[in-house]
């Protein structure tokens, strides 16, 4: 009881940055990633490449990834802005390979069938593709939300805030309730979103037989 | 000598790389009429019918649908408006899972930005006219409905921008033998009514007497025979007593 009247402020202030850290990057990654994928599926020549690129990024060790970061100009004077940045580059892989492969893999028959309708290219993007693809997108996006909680808390390492703060903290000072402090939000986060995304993907799904 | 509908002229066609699938095919389809388009699986004949709507580019030729031609269409824009001017049906119905029956009959409508009352009562009238219960399956998604009862949500969507020409690909290919015939007679005296020009792809010989007037048979992408459907019986053209022996064993005792 002491300890959440000590630490609950805290708590709950270390919990709403890890959020702004968490959302602005999975809005960065959703408006890059999404027109991505759909681009490269109308380019198939650039998928390999790019697809390439982003999972080489997936690769970088998260710590790693931030003291990299750090000497590049304008971001380096701002943690924040850093850990973004960061964090939109991890969300990225799995939304922009998600989006592409659920827009492939819409019926060939179903595409053939949308052009002999007379549909331009928006109008099957819009009417047919995404609709088709929805679940597979957000089940990408949904990966890329997990993913971003959890190396969110890493970006404490580099004074970006977030829980993570207290689970340096308390590792420097052996200090397991504190660990906890932080660990256990951040783990609550990660399934809350992952649940609450599930929800919406299992609803976009399209029945089809 | 009545005005064609469609027609192809030395239409060839040879994937980059790949073996010929179409060579010099010339026909003059007239309009109002019904041509059953014969042949082996891989003999061409569902890559002619695409080259009608653009799905498919011949390589070399030219094809004609009311007297304009397919395949010297430029942009994307002239593609789109003949496009709507074809009705297409295909053996899988390729009906859009995540719209209900109703949407799929309107598609085309909604398509083309057409009032929404607009697209409500079209949808109502060419699915009736394909003998569905409107009001019962209106609101159902298609896996909901049996495969016969989709096909017709198929060939109503396919009608519902009143095309005058219409492509169809084994249409009843997948359907079961009673339900075959029923929708064979149905879209008959549709046919009768409405006088589309209908290319129509199958390989049941019966059912190419019965709906076309015309016979043609292609054999690696060429044609071999082109004949009324009531001089079929009597032709001595050696493919198409190939198709009829083949009928007729069946009832050999």
């Amino acid at each position: 009881m002491n300890f959440i009247q000590q630490y609950g402020w805290e708590i709950g202030h270390l919990t709403f940055e890890h959020l702004w850290l968490t959302v602005s990057a999975m809005l960065f990654a959703v408006l890059i990633g999404l027109p991505l994928g759909i681009l490269l599926t109308r380019k198939h020549r650039w998928a390999r490449p790019i697809l390439g690129v982003a999972n080489i990024i997936q690769t970088v060790p998260s710590l790693a990834l931030f003291g990299l970061l750090l000497p590049v100009p304008l971001l380096g004077d701002n943690a924040a802005r850093l850990a973004i940045v960061a964090l939109t580059g991890y969300a990225l892989l799995p939304i922009l390979r998600n989006t592409y492969v659920g827009i492939n893999s819409v019926d060939p028959e179903l595409e053939s069938v949308a052009d002999a309708m007379g549909m331009t290219s928006w109008q099957r993007l819009r009417k047919v593709e995404l609709p088709l693809a929805a679940s597979v997108i957000l089940a990408g996006i949904r990966t890329a939300t997990v993913i971003c909680v959890g190396v969110a808390t890493i970006a404490a390492a580099i004074g970006a805030g977030g829980l993570g703060e207290l689970i340096f903290r308390g590792v420097a000072s052996v200090d397991n309730g504190l660990v906890l402090a932080g660990a256990i939000p951040a783990a609550l986060l990660a399934l809350i979103a992952d649940s609450a995304l599930g929800w919406v993907e299992k609803r976009l799904a399209v029945r089809r037989a | 000598m009545p005005t064609a509908g469609v027609e192809f002229a030395k239409v060839s066609y040879t994937p980059a790389g790949g073996p010929s699938i179409l060579r010099e095919i010339s026909l003059s389809l007239a309009a109002g009429t019904t041509t059953a388009l014969l042949g082996r699986s891989g003999s061409g004949k569902t890559t002619l019918l695409r080259t009608v709507n653009g799905l498919v580019r011949p390589t070399s030729g030219e094809v004609t649908v009311n007297g304009q031609s397919v395949t010297s269409l430029s942009s994307s824009e002239e593609l789109v408006v003949l496009r709507r001017g074809i009705g297409y049906v295909i053996q899988e119905t390729g009906l859009f899972p995540h719209m209900t029956i109703e949407r799929n009959a309107g598609f085309g409508l909604e398509l083309a930005d057409r009032p929404k009352a607009e697209i409500a009562a079209r949808a109502r009238e060419v699915l009736q006219q394909s003998g569905l219960d409107y009001d019962a399956l209106r609101e159902r998604f298609p896996w909901q409905l049996s495969g016969g009862q989709r096909q017709r949500v198929g060939l109503a969507r396919a009608l519902a921008l009143a095309p005058p020409v219409l492509l169809m690909d084994e249409p009843f290919g997948a359907l079961d033998p009673l339900t075959r015939s029923e929708m064979q007679a149905m879209f008959k005296s549709m046919q009768q009514q409405l006088h589309k020009t209908v290319l129509l792809v199958t390989h049941d010989l019966g059912e190419a007497l019965f709906l076309a007037d015309r016979v043609v048979i292609i054999d690696s992408g060429e044609v071999v025979a082109d004949l009324h459907s009531a001089e079929v019986f009597e032709s001595e053209n050696l493919h198409v007593k190939d198709y009829v022996s083949a009928v007729r064993h069946l009832f050999a005792k």
